[in-house]
């Protein structure tokens, strides 16, 4: 984020441009959409809690985790603690952006940044290097795809109730194999293999031996640690800079 | 500490999700306007991140049965090969739906 243009607007054409930039890839996400309001049902949530979350989460990676957290009980610490974890990259992502939007008032700051997620985040932080002020491919981008997915949600929830045994059709794998893809499709960084590493084994343990559902949070706070002995190489993100 | 799955308690949690997940989108603004986050808190975040994901995975293949196993496998094949997400979790699913239809 060094160097380009200063100043930042935010006005209704650059939104409804970025709507319609983020559209084609918003289609796939009315499949995840899907997949989460299939796997939502399948773990015991009624459809409008399904949309409730969609809705006001807004956040794939860490809903689909929520769901191996639900059952008759929900877990509270957690849950709130895996919420966080997995969604802590916004953090990195909201700081790397941070002397953009510094540049607009704190309403439409704070305002634009519910609608954060990774590829709307991603165009936004393309288009300033290029020089352009207008905050819209964030915001509007980040409209497009909350819409699509809680359509997608929606669409699952409908058709999802309509199939019984859903392990059947290979169903249940969606959750893993969403995460699993959005954990290898991000940079490639062979150096993440040992704070991953530590992370599965630390999980494992934890499953064996610790009180059930605190695998998520001793795997990743083994994996953050781990992750402090690898060397600093060119792997780090530059985007903070 | 857990709530029980009535429609007020799953609403209790997903509010509390949502306040968590804003709390992560407008902290990084928040909270670089008043300290940068050092290297080593961005280490840090950066390998938990992804550390969180592999630690909900690996005891869904360790403890799933051959089914998932393949689905994850297939994923991650198509997803090293080819980069699309959305090819790479049919992969997964077709997988683990011809395993149990066949086994």
């Amino acid at each position: 984020m060094s160097g380009p243009a200063p100043g930042a607007r935010l006005d209704l054409a650059g939104v409804l441009s970025g709507v319609r930039r983020m559209a084609p890839l918003s289609l796939f996400v009315v499949v995840f959409g899907l997949a989460f309001g299939v796997a939502a049902l399948s773990r015991g949530l009624s459809g409008l809690e399904a949309l409730l979350m969609s809705a006001l989460v807004f956040a794939g990676a860490s809903q689909f985790a929520a769901l191996e957290l639900w059952g008759p009980e929900i877990p509270l610490l957690p849950l709130i603690a895996t919420t966080f974890a997995i969604n802590a990259r916004h953090l990195l992502m909201g700081a790397a952006i941070q002397p953009w939007l510094a540049q607009l008032p704190p309403t439409q700051r704070y305002a634009s940044m519910v609608v954060m997620s990774d590829s709307n985040w991603a165009m936004a932080v393309a288009d300033r290097q290029r020089g352009e002020t207008n905050v819209g491919m964030l915001v509007g981008g980040g409209i497009a795809l909350w819409l699509t997915w809680l359509a997608g949600t929606l669409l699952g929830v409908l058709f999802g109730s309509g199939i019984d045994a859903p392990e059947r059709f290979g169903l249940d794998v969606i959750m893993g194999c969403f995460l699993l893809a959005m954990l290898v499709g991000g940079r490639r960084d062979l150096s993440m293999l040992l704070p991953w590493s530590a992370a599965a084994l630390a999980a494992l343990a934890a499953m064996a031996w610790l009180p059930p559902h605190s695998h998520v949070i001793v795997g990743a706070l083994a994996g953050g640690l781990a992750g402090l002995l690898v060397s600093p190489r060119r792997g780090e993100r530059e985007a903070t800079a | 500490m857990s709530l029980p799955a009535t429609l007020a308690g799953a609403v209790t949690a997903i509010l509390l999700m949502a306040l968590v997940t804003y709390l992560t989108r407008a902290g990084g603004v928040f909270v670089m306007s008043r300290v940068p986050i050092g290297p080593k808190v961005e280490r840090f975040i950066n390998a938990m991140a992804g550390s969180v994901l592999v630690a909900v995975i690996a005891p869904m293949a360790v403890q799933g049965d051959w089914g998932a196993r393949l689905a994850l496998l297939a994923t991650l094949a198509v997803m090293l090969t080819t980069q699309r997400t959305l090819a790479a979790i049919t992969a997964g699913i077709v997988a683990a739906a011809l395993w149990r239809l066949l086994a």
